[in-house]
């Protein structure tokens, strides 16, 4: 839309021109001299809108320029051969996921499981999720127990929403982690893929110590565990026995993956949870349990079915093990407690 | 790779040789069965870039998995043999060199044609110009939802202060201290959904600049960097994948 304005002064110096021109032409000799009449200069000026255009609502973010030559951590691995990036404190930048991932108006949950005297965790662990973890996002808490009485009442932020989900319990602390893939993938596809786009799946005996956010949502994620990250592949506690339907041979295998975290979109999970508990299943009928108990299925499925998605040790640490330098920042920790006691 | 970024702000990766592994690629991708489209012009002069083109995309873009290369063209009948790769199909689209065609820009007609017939035969789609050789082997680290090419120049010291689109009144004007990387508009694609999207919203801002008498200065690559500045890519590909020899 030209402005009036200038529109009008470019017709009016037009016609003065050809006034001029016409003028001079009628006085007999005709002298043809270049004339310049002080027109506005009507090209290089800027066009000004008639009426306001109408700014489209992006959110201004000013940050630096990354810089390709420069890269942020030099000291890890931040993509793997199969391009999914590995979170690492220092590789993202916190202002432009919120600024993508909040628009969303996603919903993510938590599933958690306390049973038995795991009950005394929930209290620290939905206190300091509340306080790191996707702060400002929905967030869906699951706690499965067997005891829903002694799940403590808690003061949640608005949008955020506590669920017990009652489950069996059963004889042994093995029984107990294991039957974890089949209760998770139960609750999907009954209750949660209606509620939730995200879900993750941690372990209830840890803290969140630093904050945990939408870096951390993938299609399919899982978490680098804090005790191999520097190891081997043949020192990976993989399931090495070949009866087993959890086996990995030598010379297979990408990192080793802790099951105290993982998550995606919920489909992902749903998927992913069942064809873990289909592989307890086999190991049951044949009479073996997994090295690791379920840990050990979830490495067997993600080296054939590789993450989207990979976080670094940060996000899965053991407060047991001294802080090395490439960890910057522990963000989810165990909690110190005593193993046999707890365990029954 | 420690010398260059490979991942961005936002944690998509930026593709370089040395920090894929093409087999774990390709062993995935033909886990989900998919089906490649490239799409390239070639107007007027450009119909010389055909035969070159063709022989080294058949020989290096994607080689073993089914592509389906779609080439506008007013020069039809210039085409002269070409030797396709058995997996690959080559569908030529004539266009007219009349004044209606004139007035509709690439972007206005590639999101016409994915409407009406490329989402319905191709899961990812990549625009390349006409005027490139392929040198190497690119495959299957470029598929990903919305993938674009950074520019060669932003690796080359004297043009790194280059401008962006800076018309205020253009669709494509990027203001002081925003901008992540320059993409170029020689090789951007991704799924077919989002080549869509992207290609929709590209075709608009040229539509709302020519009403408004504007240009943006580097016509469809103002636009395109405008769009991915965003909808931020979902993976980048580094300037191996299109190194633009004039610099």
């Amino acid at each position: 839309m030209i402005s009036r304005r200038v529109l009008v002064a470019s017709l009016f110096c037009l016609g003065v021109v050809a006034a001029i021109v016409w003028s001079r032409g009628g006085s007999g000799k005709v002298h043809y001299l270049p004339y310049y009449l002080p027109c506005p200069e009507i090209f290089s000026i800027k066009l000004q809108y008639a009426e306001e255009k109408l700014i489209k609502l992006f959110p201004q973010l000013f940050y630096q320029q990354p810089r390709v030559l420069a890269p942020k951590r030099q000291d890890v691995l931040t993509v793997t051969p199969w391009l999914a990036p590995i979170v690492w404190e220092g590789t993202f930048d916190p202002e432009i996921l919120d600024s993508v991932y909040r628009p969303l108006n996603l919903t993510i949950g938590v599933t958690a499981f306390a049973v038995g005297k795991y009950t005394r965790f929930v209290r620290r662990f939905l206190q300091s999720a509340e306080q790191h973890f996707l702060r400002g996002f929905q967030v869906n808490y699951y706690i499965f127990t067997d005891s829903p009485q002694s799940i403590p009442q808690a003061q949640l932020q608005p949008g955020r929403r506590l669920a017990v989900v009652p489950i069996q319990k059963y004889s042994s602390w093995q029984e107990i982690s294991m039957r974890r893939m089949e209760a998770i993938n139960r609750h999907v596809a009954q209750v949660s893929h209606r509620e939730v786009h995200y879900l993750f799946c941690l372990d209830i005996d840890m803290v969140f110590h630093n904050p945990w956010g939408p870096e951390t949502l993938g299609d399919m994620v899982a978490a680098i565990h804090p005790g191999y990250f520097d190891v081997p592949r043949e020192q990976f506690p993989y399931e090495r026995r070949s009866a087993s339907a959890a086996f990995i041979p030598e010379g297979e295998g990408d990192f080793y993956y802790g099951g105290a975290v993982f998550g995606g979109l919920v489909k992902n999970v749903y998927e992913f949870t069942k064809s873990c508990h289909m592989t307890i299943l086999a190991d049951k009928a044949n009479g073996i349990v997994a090295a690791w108990q379920e840990e050990s299925h979830l490495n067997r499925h993600f080296v054939s079915h590789k993450p989207s998605k990979l976080l670094s040790p940060e996000y899965i640490w053991d407060d047991t093990k001294p802080k090395p330098p490439v960890i910057h920042l522990i963000r989810f920790s165990t909690v110190e407690k005593n193993y046999k006691e707890v365990q029954n | 790779r420690q010398d260059v970024l490979v991942l961005t702000p936002w944690l998509a990766p930026i593709v370089w040789e040395g920090t894929f592994s093409r087999d774990i690629l390709n062993a995935q991708y033909l886990q989900k069965n998919l089906v490649t489209g490239v799409v390239t012009f070639a107007v007027e002069k450009y119909w010389f870039f055909i035969e070159g083109f063709m022989r080294s995309a058949n020989k290096y873009f994607l080689a073993g998995h089914q592509v389906n290369f779609y080439l506008f063209t007013d020069n039809p009948e210039k085409i002269s043999h070409l030797q396709m790769a058995p997996e690959n199909q080559l569908f030529v689209i004539p266009v007219q060199n009349d004044p209606r065609w004139q007035d509709r820009s690439r972007m206005d007609i590639l999101s016409s044609y994915i409407h009406s017939q490329f989402q319905h035969e191709v899961d990812y789609l990549y625009c390349v110009d006409i005027d490139v050789q392929l040198l190497a082997h690119i495959g299957v680290e470029i598929i990903d939802a919305l993938v674009a090419t950074i520019s060669s120049w932003q690796v080359t010291p004297q043009h790194k202060d280059r401008a962006y689109e800076t018309q205020p009144g253009s669709q494509a004007a990027t203001p002081e201290g925003q901008g992540d990387f320059h993409y170029t508009a020689s090789f951007y694609g991704g799924s077919v959904d989002e080549v869509y999207k992207l290609t929709r919203a590209c075709s608009q801002g040229e539509m709302e600049d020519r009403e408004n008498g504007l240009e943006a200065w580097w016509h469809h690559e103002s636009h395109l960097n405008r769009y991915l500045l965003h909808h931020r890519p979902t993976r980048l590909l580094s300037p191996e994948y299109y190194w633009d020899t004039e610099l």
